[in-house]
Protein backbone atom coordinates (compact mmCIF):
# COMPACT_ATOMS: atom_id res chain seq x y z
CA UNK A 1 0.00 0.00 0.00
CA UNK A 2 1.35 3.61 -0.83
CA UNK A 3 0.94 6.54 1.75
CA UNK A 4 -2.31 7.64 -0.01
CA UNK A 5 -4.24 4.75 0.44
CA UNK A 6 -2.43 4.23 3.97
CA UNK A 7 -4.09 8.09 4.51
CA UNK A 8 -7.69 6.90 2.72
CA UNK A 9 -8.21 3.86 4.34
CA UNK A 10 -7.49 5.74 7.88
CA UNK A 11 -9.57 8.74 6.93
CA UNK A 12 -11.86 6.20 6.12
CA UNK A 13 -12.43 4.90 9.25
CA UNK A 14 -11.63 8.36 11.71
CA UNK A 15 -12.69 11.37 9.39
CA UNK A 16 -11.81 13.72 11.75
CA UNK A 17 -9.80 12.33 14.70
CA UNK A 18 -7.08 11.94 12.51
CA UNK A 19 -5.07 14.78 11.16
CA UNK A 20 -2.35 17.03 10.46
CA UNK A 21 -0.96 14.25 8.05
CA UNK A 22 2.41 15.08 6.52
CA UNK A 23 5.14 13.23 5.32
CA UNK A 24 8.23 14.62 6.38
CA UNK A 25 11.76 12.87 4.92
CA UNK A 26 9.20 9.87 3.86
CA UNK A 27 7.73 9.28 6.68
CA UNK A 28 4.06 9.24 7.38
CA UNK A 29 2.74 11.18 10.18
CA UNK A 30 -0.26 11.63 11.26
CA UNK A 31 -1.83 12.84 14.89
CA UNK A 32 -4.86 11.44 16.70
CA UNK A 33 -6.89 12.10 20.21
CA UNK A 34 -6.42 10.23 23.26
CA UNK A 35 -9.59 8.03 22.61
CA UNK A 36 -8.66 7.28 19.56
CA UNK A 37 -4.89 6.12 20.06
CA UNK A 38 -5.62 2.24 21.07
CA UNK A 39 -7.82 1.47 19.06
CA UNK A 40 -5.91 3.25 16.09
CA UNK A 41 -3.29 0.96 17.00
CA UNK A 42 -5.09 -2.27 17.21
CA UNK A 43 -6.87 -1.57 13.75
CA UNK A 44 -3.03 -0.87 11.97
CA UNK A 45 -2.19 -4.59 14.20
CA UNK A 46 -5.22 -6.48 12.67
CA UNK A 47 -5.53 -4.89 9.32
CA UNK A 48 -5.53 -7.55 6.43
CA UNK A 49 -2.87 -5.85 3.95
CA UNK A 50 -0.49 -3.72 6.53
CA UNK A 51 0.48 -5.34 9.32
CA UNK A 52 1.71 -3.06 11.32
CA UNK A 53 2.65 -5.67 14.40
CA UNK A 54 5.97 -4.21 15.80
CA UNK A 55 6.61 -0.95 18.43
CA UNK A 56 9.44 0.57 17.01
CA UNK A 57 9.44 2.80 20.13
CA UNK A 58 7.08 5.36 22.19
CA UNK A 59 8.41 8.35 23.73
CA UNK A 60 7.17 11.60 25.52
CA UNK A 61 7.72 15.57 24.27
CA UNK A 62 6.92 18.54 26.38
CA UNK A 63 5.82 21.50 23.77
CA UNK A 64 5.18 24.31 26.71
CA UNK A 65 4.13 26.80 24.27
CA UNK A 66 1.68 24.61 23.06
CA UNK A 67 -1.08 25.67 25.52
CA UNK A 68 -3.88 23.06 26.32
CA UNK A 69 -2.08 20.44 24.05
CA UNK A 70 1.70 21.20 26.06
CA UNK A 71 2.67 16.87 26.45
CA UNK A 72 2.34 14.40 23.94
CA UNK A 73 2.96 10.47 23.46
CA UNK A 74 4.99 9.54 20.02
CA UNK A 75 4.78 6.18 18.85
CA UNK A 76 6.80 4.38 15.84
CA UNK A 77 5.20 1.56 14.54
CA UNK A 78 6.83 -0.68 11.84
CA UNK A 79 5.49 -3.29 9.48
CA UNK A 80 7.86 -5.95 9.18
CA UNK A 81 6.40 -7.57 6.46
CA UNK A 82 5.65 -4.44 4.08
CA UNK A 83 8.14 -2.46 5.63
CA UNK A 84 5.98 0.28 6.50
CA UNK A 85 6.54 2.92 9.32
CA UNK A 86 3.84 5.33 10.18
CA UNK A 87 4.44 8.49 13.20
CA UNK A 88 1.60 8.96 15.18
CA UNK A 89 1.04 11.43 17.45
CA UNK A 90 -0.77 12.16 20.50
CA UNK A 91 -0.89 15.87 22.56
CA UNK A 92 -2.91 16.44 25.83
CA UNK A 93 -2.81 19.12 28.43
CA UNK A 94 -0.42 19.23 31.33
CA UNK A 95 -2.95 19.37 34.03
CA UNK A 96 -3.98 16.33 33.06
CA UNK A 97 -1.14 14.23 31.81
CA UNK A 98 -3.44 10.50 31.12
CA UNK A 99 -3.31 8.62 28.27
CA UNK A 100 -4.53 4.40 27.90
CA UNK A 101 -1.49 2.12 28.02
CA UNK A 102 -0.58 0.41 24.76
CA UNK A 103 0.96 -2.66 27.47
CA UNK A 104 -1.69 -4.68 26.14
CA UNK A 105 -0.93 -4.59 22.38
CA UNK A 106 2.60 -4.81 22.95
CA UNK A 107 4.51 -6.33 25.68
CA UNK A 108 7.42 -4.00 24.24
CA UNK A 109 5.66 -0.93 25.56
CA UNK A 110 5.69 -1.50 29.38
CA UNK A 111 9.36 -0.68 29.96
CA UNK A 112 8.71 2.21 27.27
CA UNK A 113 6.08 3.88 29.30
CA UNK A 114 7.51 3.34 32.06
CA UNK A 115 10.47 5.80 31.09
CA UNK A 116 7.44 8.00 29.70
CA UNK A 117 6.84 8.43 32.90
CA UNK A 118 9.97 9.08 34.38
CA UNK A 119 10.90 11.69 32.28
CA UNK A 120 8.15 13.64 31.44
CA UNK A 121 4.85 12.41 34.63
CA UNK A 122 3.08 10.95 31.81
CA UNK A 123 0.50 8.50 33.08
CA UNK A 124 -0.25 5.20 31.58
CA UNK A 125 -4.03 4.39 32.71
CA UNK A 126 -4.27 0.36 32.53
CA UNK A 127 -0.23 0.40 33.51
CA UNK A 128 0.64 -3.07 34.95
CA UNK A 129 3.90 -1.81 37.00
CA UNK A 130 4.12 2.08 35.94
CA UNK A 131 6.79 3.32 38.17
CA UNK A 132 10.43 4.86 37.50
CA UNK A 133 12.57 3.02 35.50
CA UNK A 134 16.19 4.73 35.41
CA UNK A 135 15.69 7.51 38.02
CA UNK A 136 15.81 6.90 41.73
CA UNK A 137 12.15 6.36 42.90
CA UNK A 138 12.74 9.48 45.81
CA UNK A 139 13.07 12.45 42.46
CA UNK A 140 9.92 14.28 42.85
CA UNK A 141 10.07 16.09 39.95
CA UNK A 142 9.92 15.15 36.20
CA UNK A 143 13.52 16.32 34.30
CA UNK A 144 12.70 16.47 30.97
CA UNK A 145 10.10 18.85 31.29
CA UNK A 146 10.93 21.97 29.79
CA UNK A 147 10.41 23.37 33.65
CA UNK A 148 13.93 24.11 34.55
CA UNK A 149 16.24 27.20 33.87
CA UNK A 150 19.39 25.96 31.74
CA UNK A 151 22.17 26.45 33.30
CA UNK A 152 23.81 29.55 34.02
CA UNK A 153 25.78 30.68 31.00
CA UNK A 154 28.27 32.69 33.04
CA UNK A 155 29.29 30.20 35.77
CA UNK A 156 33.39 29.71 35.19
CA UNK A 157 33.73 26.29 38.11
CA UNK A 158 33.87 24.00 35.62
CA UNK A 159 35.67 25.62 32.55
CA UNK A 160 37.97 23.03 30.89
CA UNK A 161 41.34 24.04 32.23
CA UNK A 162 40.47 23.39 35.51
CA UNK A 163 40.24 19.51 34.92
CA UNK A 164 43.30 19.89 32.83
CA UNK A 165 41.89 19.79 29.92
CA UNK B 1 72.16 -8.08 42.71
CA UNK B 2 69.27 -7.10 42.29
CA UNK B 3 68.28 -3.54 43.59
CA UNK B 4 65.62 -4.28 45.74
CA UNK B 5 64.77 -0.88 47.68
CA UNK B 6 63.66 -1.67 51.16
CA UNK B 7 61.79 0.22 53.63
CA UNK B 8 64.02 2.45 55.97
CA UNK B 9 63.51 1.64 59.65
CA UNK B 10 61.40 4.16 61.51
CA UNK B 11 63.06 6.37 64.16
CA UNK B 12 64.56 4.38 67.20
CA UNK B 13 66.81 3.30 69.40
CA UNK B 14 68.80 0.38 68.69
CA UNK B 15 71.42 -1.65 70.90
CA UNK B 16 73.35 -5.07 70.29
CA UNK B 17 70.79 -7.64 69.40
CA UNK B 18 67.91 -5.34 69.88
CA UNK B 19 65.79 -2.12 68.11
CA UNK B 20 62.98 -0.19 70.38
CA UNK B 21 60.68 1.90 68.70
CA UNK B 22 56.75 2.68 69.17
CA UNK B 23 54.17 0.55 67.64
CA UNK B 24 52.14 3.95 66.27
CA UNK B 25 55.69 3.77 64.03
CA UNK B 26 55.62 0.00 63.19
CA UNK B 27 52.09 -0.69 62.52
CA UNK B 28 51.93 2.86 60.44
CA UNK B 29 54.76 1.30 58.35
CA UNK B 30 53.58 -2.03 57.81
CA UNK B 31 49.96 -0.56 56.80
CA UNK B 32 51.19 1.78 54.58
CA UNK B 33 53.46 -0.31 52.35
CA UNK B 34 50.35 -3.35 52.55
CA UNK B 35 47.44 -1.03 51.24
CA UNK B 36 45.31 -3.54 49.26
CA UNK B 37 43.02 -0.87 47.33
CA UNK B 38 39.52 -1.67 46.38
CA UNK B 39 38.70 -0.37 43.27
CA UNK B 40 35.41 0.63 42.81
CA UNK B 41 35.27 1.73 38.66
CA UNK B 42 32.40 3.04 36.51
CA UNK B 43 34.02 4.55 33.82
CA UNK B 44 36.87 6.06 32.13
CA UNK B 45 39.07 6.60 35.30
CA UNK B 46 38.81 3.09 35.98
CA UNK B 47 40.54 2.46 32.67
CA UNK B 48 43.05 4.70 33.44
CA UNK B 49 43.76 2.72 36.41
CA UNK B 50 43.99 -0.41 34.66
CA UNK B 51 46.73 1.51 33.23
CA UNK B 52 48.30 2.06 36.80
CA UNK B 53 47.50 -1.80 37.62
CA UNK B 54 49.95 -2.92 34.78
CA UNK B 55 53.73 -3.54 34.39
CA UNK B 56 54.24 -0.24 33.29
CA UNK B 57 53.08 1.65 35.83
CA UNK B 58 53.06 -1.32 38.61
CA UNK B 59 51.06 -0.16 41.41
CA UNK B 60 52.25 -3.23 43.20
CA UNK B 61 55.92 -1.65 44.11
CA UNK B 62 53.12 0.03 46.80
CA UNK B 63 52.49 -2.99 48.43
CA UNK B 64 49.46 -3.13 46.04
CA UNK B 65 49.75 -6.32 44.91
CA UNK B 66 46.23 -7.86 44.72
CA UNK B 67 43.35 -5.05 44.22
CA UNK B 68 41.06 -6.36 46.45
CA UNK B 69 37.60 -6.88 44.83
CA UNK B 70 35.82 -7.51 47.78
CA UNK B 71 35.54 -5.21 51.15
CA UNK B 72 37.17 -7.82 52.80
CA UNK B 73 40.59 -7.17 54.00
CA UNK B 74 40.63 -4.10 52.00
CA UNK B 75 42.05 -0.86 53.26
CA UNK B 76 41.18 1.56 50.44
CA UNK B 77 38.64 1.99 48.69
CA UNK B 78 39.69 3.81 45.24
CA UNK B 79 36.11 5.24 43.73
CA UNK B 80 37.10 6.02 39.76
CA UNK B 81 34.11 7.59 37.52
CA UNK B 82 31.18 9.17 37.69
CA UNK B 83 28.54 8.05 40.60
CA UNK B 84 24.94 8.22 39.12
CA UNK B 85 22.62 9.44 42.54
CA UNK B 86 21.54 5.69 42.05
CA UNK B 87 24.81 4.29 42.54
CA UNK B 88 25.37 6.47 45.56
CA UNK B 89 23.68 3.76 48.19
CA UNK B 90 26.17 1.31 46.82
CA UNK B 91 29.31 3.01 47.35
CA UNK B 92 28.56 4.06 50.88
CA UNK B 93 27.11 0.26 51.38
CA UNK B 94 30.76 -0.78 50.06
CA UNK B 95 32.46 1.58 52.08
CA UNK B 96 30.16 0.09 55.47
CA UNK B 97 31.15 -3.76 54.54
CA UNK B 98 35.05 -2.53 54.33
CA UNK B 99 37.12 -3.20 58.13
CA UNK B 100 38.83 -0.27 59.76
CA UNK B 101 41.14 1.00 59.25
CA UNK B 102 39.99 2.34 56.15
CA UNK B 103 40.82 5.13 53.36
CA UNK B 104 38.97 6.52 50.33
CA UNK B 105 40.45 8.10 47.34
CA UNK B 106 38.18 9.80 44.85
CA UNK B 107 39.80 9.39 41.67
CA UNK B 108 39.43 12.00 38.73
CA UNK B 109 36.94 14.79 38.63
CA UNK B 110 33.61 12.74 38.47
CA UNK B 111 34.07 11.06 41.60
CA UNK B 112 35.79 14.25 43.33
CA UNK B 113 33.01 16.59 42.71
CA UNK B 114 30.55 15.73 39.47
CA UNK B 115 32.93 16.59 37.13
CA UNK B 116 31.19 17.91 33.69
CA UNK B 117 28.24 16.08 34.87
CA UNK B 118 26.42 18.85 36.60
CA UNK B 119 22.90 17.30 36.28
CA UNK B 120 20.35 16.06 38.25
CA UNK B 121 21.63 12.26 38.11
CA UNK B 122 24.73 12.25 38.96
CA UNK B 123 26.37 12.68 42.55
CA UNK B 124 28.20 16.00 43.06
CA UNK B 125 30.90 14.30 44.43
CA UNK B 126 31.52 11.07 46.29
CA UNK B 127 32.03 13.22 49.67
CA UNK B 128 28.20 13.72 49.35
CA UNK B 129 28.06 9.84 50.91
CA UNK B 130 31.62 8.60 52.38
CA UNK B 131 34.47 10.85 53.48
CA UNK B 132 37.12 11.00 51.57
CA UNK B 133 41.08 11.64 52.45
CA UNK B 134 42.49 11.74 48.97
CA UNK B 135 40.74 13.29 46.14
CA UNK B 136 42.82 13.54 42.76
CA UNK B 137 42.03 15.85 40.04
CA UNK B 138 42.32 15.16 36.50
CA UNK B 139 40.03 14.41 33.51
CA UNK B 140 41.09 11.49 33.37
CA UNK B 141 44.15 11.62 35.53
CA UNK B 142 47.43 9.93 34.12
CA UNK B 143 48.71 6.55 36.17
CA UNK B 144 51.20 8.89 37.38
CA UNK B 145 48.44 11.09 39.35
CA UNK B 146 46.98 8.08 40.48
CA UNK B 147 50.07 6.61 42.25
CA UNK B 148 50.89 10.28 43.60
CA UNK B 149 47.23 9.98 45.22
CA UNK B 150 48.33 6.47 46.67
CA UNK B 151 51.59 7.75 47.83
CA UNK B 152 49.36 10.41 49.81
CA UNK B 153 47.22 7.63 51.50
CA UNK B 154 50.62 5.72 52.46
CA UNK B 155 51.52 9.30 53.86
CA UNK B 156 48.47 8.94 56.12
CA UNK B 157 48.47 5.79 56.93
CA UNK B 158 52.53 5.83 57.92
CA UNK B 159 51.14 8.86 60.09
CA UNK B 160 48.13 7.98 61.85
CA UNK B 161 47.92 7.41 65.51
CA UNK B 162 46.67 4.05 66.73
CA UNK B 163 43.70 5.55 68.76
CA UNK B 164 42.72 7.97 65.75
CA UNK B 165 40.00 5.65 64.39
CA UNK B 166 38.59 5.91 67.86
CA UNK B 167 38.74 9.75 68.39
CA UNK B 168 35.68 11.80 69.04
CA UNK B 169 36.25 13.88 65.81
CA UNK B 170 36.29 10.21 63.53
CA UNK B 171 32.97 9.45 65.91
CA UNK B 172 31.29 12.69 64.52
CA UNK B 173 32.58 12.89 61.19
CA UNK B 174 31.37 8.96 60.42
CA UNK B 175 27.85 9.66 62.27
CA UNK B 176 27.80 12.86 60.04
CA UNK B 177 27.49 10.39 56.81
CA UNK B 178 24.87 7.95 59.33
CA UNK B 179 27.80 5.45 59.17
CA UNK B 180 27.29 3.37 62.35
Amino acid sequence: MTHQEIIEDLTGRYGDNIFDIHEPYGLLTLTTKRENIIDLLQYLYNHKTLQIQFLTDLCGIHYPDNIGNELGVIYHVHSLINNIRIRIKVFFPLTDPEIPTATGLYATANWMERETYDFFGIIFKGHPNLKRILNVDEMDYFPMRKEYPLEDQTRRDKQDFHFGR
Amino acid sequence: MSDIKMVEAPEGHSGAGFFATSFDKVIGMARANSLWPLPFATSCCGIEFMATMGSHYDISRFGSERPSFSPRQADLLMVMGTIAKKMGPIVKQVYEQMAEPRWVIAVGACASSGGIFDTYSVLQGIDRVVPVDVYVPGCPPRPEQILEGLMQIQELARNESLRRRNSEEYQLLLSSYNIK
